[in-house]
């Protein structure tokens, strides 16, 4: 597995930049302790984009909340070109499953709500956020309220909010897991698109094969209780990735592989 | 109208555009309609009443000290404008400050019953039980303590108004998605900040349901407090109109209590829309499109 920490003396290019090494997660409950993560590890490069696939109750999205510093680690660690995160990673976008937005701020107020905490520049962090908005369909919503758009455009607008402040890193968690199958690939596409111009290393989340493996260089595969990594599967397929890609027999040969995992460990049985 | 009704009936094929501008008239005809009645509906069954109301007394001859007719309760609340004005004024004057001190007492203690648990395990149940005690029993030892003048009414009204809003900013602090929060510590907002920009304007609508409870009630505390031991003011208006058997002024006393009260709630409801722009965008938006 690559999940191994880069051996010390190599170049610092050689390290990764995201690692998480032995990462274990356990939760007291009254009836006894459950384990969500079981001596987990990852590495991934900057620039990269990494999912992690796996059913619900895997501890995928348990992984991404210590990845991104907002929930503390068992046992373990997470460490950012080579430092140890302790506390909430500021610097990073996060989008979470449903689009978390202020109903009470416009979508620019919503994408601002970043550049406030950053204490950016206003008047060309507003030019920024309409910027964006626009490059992902919203251009004229800018002074819509959530209530009056709809459930992909909120998403959308949660995705410019992570981006404004030209993360590092973004940290998704089934971010379009709640859309409907046209809306989630329109935007699988406008991530692509995003990541491709920006190269910004991506931890993507899913339970969807397909979105893993049209979206990711490397997908990671989950199996659950407790939380454990069974393959990591490199994605070589040529970039930009297309919808009819979906069909050829390469993408079918590299889903094929993850749900081999799903039908072998149980998760998923055929009749 | 034909347009529409030729084009339910199929009979000639309309361009989109004329079919459009139609099924676009008819809505804002609908709305227009749904408008205006939702006016004239609740005044005409309110005159229906009081026609009722008034015919009833008269032609089964009712005594005026038992009930008088709507037409002898104008006629007495005309008399008694200038008492009805004055005395008013000094149960606008409790309510106001009654709801003030339950604003002032009632949101710190809420923020100290969210902020700090150990506060909230031993003052919550205390002002649970308390709310158990009925209000209108203490009025006297008010009076006791503080005599008959605007204090024991500003007290009992604070006492009968401050809880529900104690309880609603309590509960609409506390009640945010988990995400918001996160949201909030990953974009490096600290605890002032996430409390003011997130946590605060979240819990506004809660907020604000409790203070509508909450000047309701002040309304009844004010006038139990005149009750008790006034010599001024709408309820102590009612007891003296009461102990002469002036029914009609009764009447008159308990109109004005009900446009007062009904005056101070629809204040409050607009701070509520002042504070909340999105119910003003929302309302907004229907009316713009029916024009």
């Amino acid at each position: 597995m690559n999940a191994l920490k880069a051996p010390p003396g190599l170049p610092a290019s050689d390290r990764p930049y995201l690692s998480v090494q032995g990462l274990s997660k356990v939760y007291a409950t009254r009836d006894g302790p459950v384990r969500a993560l079981d001596q987990v590890s990852v590495s991934e490069r900057r620039g990269e984009f990494l999912s992690i696939v796996g059913p619900s109750g895997c501890g995928k999205s348990t992984l991404l909340m210590i990845a991104a510093g907002l929930v503390p680690a068992s046992g373990g660690a997470v460490s950012i070109d080579g430092e140890r995160v302790k506390a909430p990673r500021t610097d990073i976008g996060i989008v979470f499953q449903s689009p978390v937005l202020l109903e009470w701020r416009t979508a620019l107020g919503n994408v601002m709500l970043q550049a406030e905490a950053k204490k950016l520049e206003r008047g060309a962090a507003e030019r920024r956020a309409g910027e964006l908005l626009a490059s992902v369909g919203l251009g004229g919503f800018e002074h819509k309220y959530p209530h009056e758009l709809s459930g992909g455009m909120r998403q959308r607008v949660s995705l410019c909010r992570a981006l404004i402040h030209n993360p590092p890193q973004l940290l998704m968690d089934e971010p379009f897991g709640a859309l409907d199958a046209l809306t989630r690939d329109q935007l699988i596409l406008d991530l692509q698109q995003i990541w491709n111009e920006r190269r910004m290393t991506v931890l993507f989340i899913t339970h969807s094969v397909a979105e893993a493996v049209f979206l990711s260089d490397q997908v990671i595969v989950m199996t659950p209780r407790p939380g454990r990594i069974d393959r990591v599967i490199d994605i070589d397929l040529p970039r930009p990735r297309t919808l009819a890609m979906r069909e050829t027999p390469e993408f079918t040969r590299l889903s094929r592989e993850i749900l081999d995992v799903f039908l072998a460990r149980g998760v998923l049985r055929e009749h | 109208m034909t347009d529409a009704d030729q084009t339910g009936a199929g009979l000639t094929s309309l361009s989109i555009e004329e079919v459009e501008a139609g099924v676009q008239r008819n809505l804002a005809r609908r709305e227009r309609r749904a408008r205006v009645s939702g006016v004239i509906s609740p005044i005409a069954v309110v005159i229906a009443l009081i026609a009722l109301w008034e015919a009833g007394t008269r032609l089964f001859a009712v005594p005026v000290f038992l009930l008088p007719p709507p037409s002898a309760v104008a006629l007495s609340m005309q008399a008694n404008a200038r008492l009805l004005i004055s005395n008013g004024w000094v149960t606008t004057i409790e309510i106001v400050l009654g709801f003030a001190l339950s604003i002032l007492v009632g949101i710190p203690l809420a923020l100290a019953i969210f902020l700090w648990p150990p506060f909230s395990r031993s003052v919550l149940p205390l002002l649970v039980s308390s709310q158990a005690m009925p209000k209108v029993a203490i009025a006297p030892l008010l009076l006791v303590w503080f005599g008959f003048g605007l204090l024991p009414k500003v007290l009992i009204a604070f006492l009968i108004a401050f809880f529900p809003i104690v309880i609603n900013t309590a509960v609409g602090l506390a009640a945010i998605e988990p995400e918001k929060i996160y949201l909030a510590r990953s974009m490096g907002f600290g605890p002032v900040a996430t409390f003011f920009k997130i946590r605060l304007p979240n819990a506004l609508p809660a907020i604000f349901g409790g203070l509508k409870i909450s000047i309701t009630l002040a309304v009844v505390g004010a006038v139990v407090g005149e009750f008790v031991g006034g010599d001024a003011g709408l309820g102590y208006l009612l007891m003296v109109a009461n102990g002469s058997m002036d029914t009609q002024l009764l009447f008159a006393g308990i109109v004005a209590l009900t446009v007062l009260g009904v005056a101070m709630y629809l204040l409050v409801e607009l701070a509520e829309r002042l504070a909340i722009p999105r119910h003003i965008i929302a309302g907004n938006k229907g009316a713009r499109e029916t024009m």
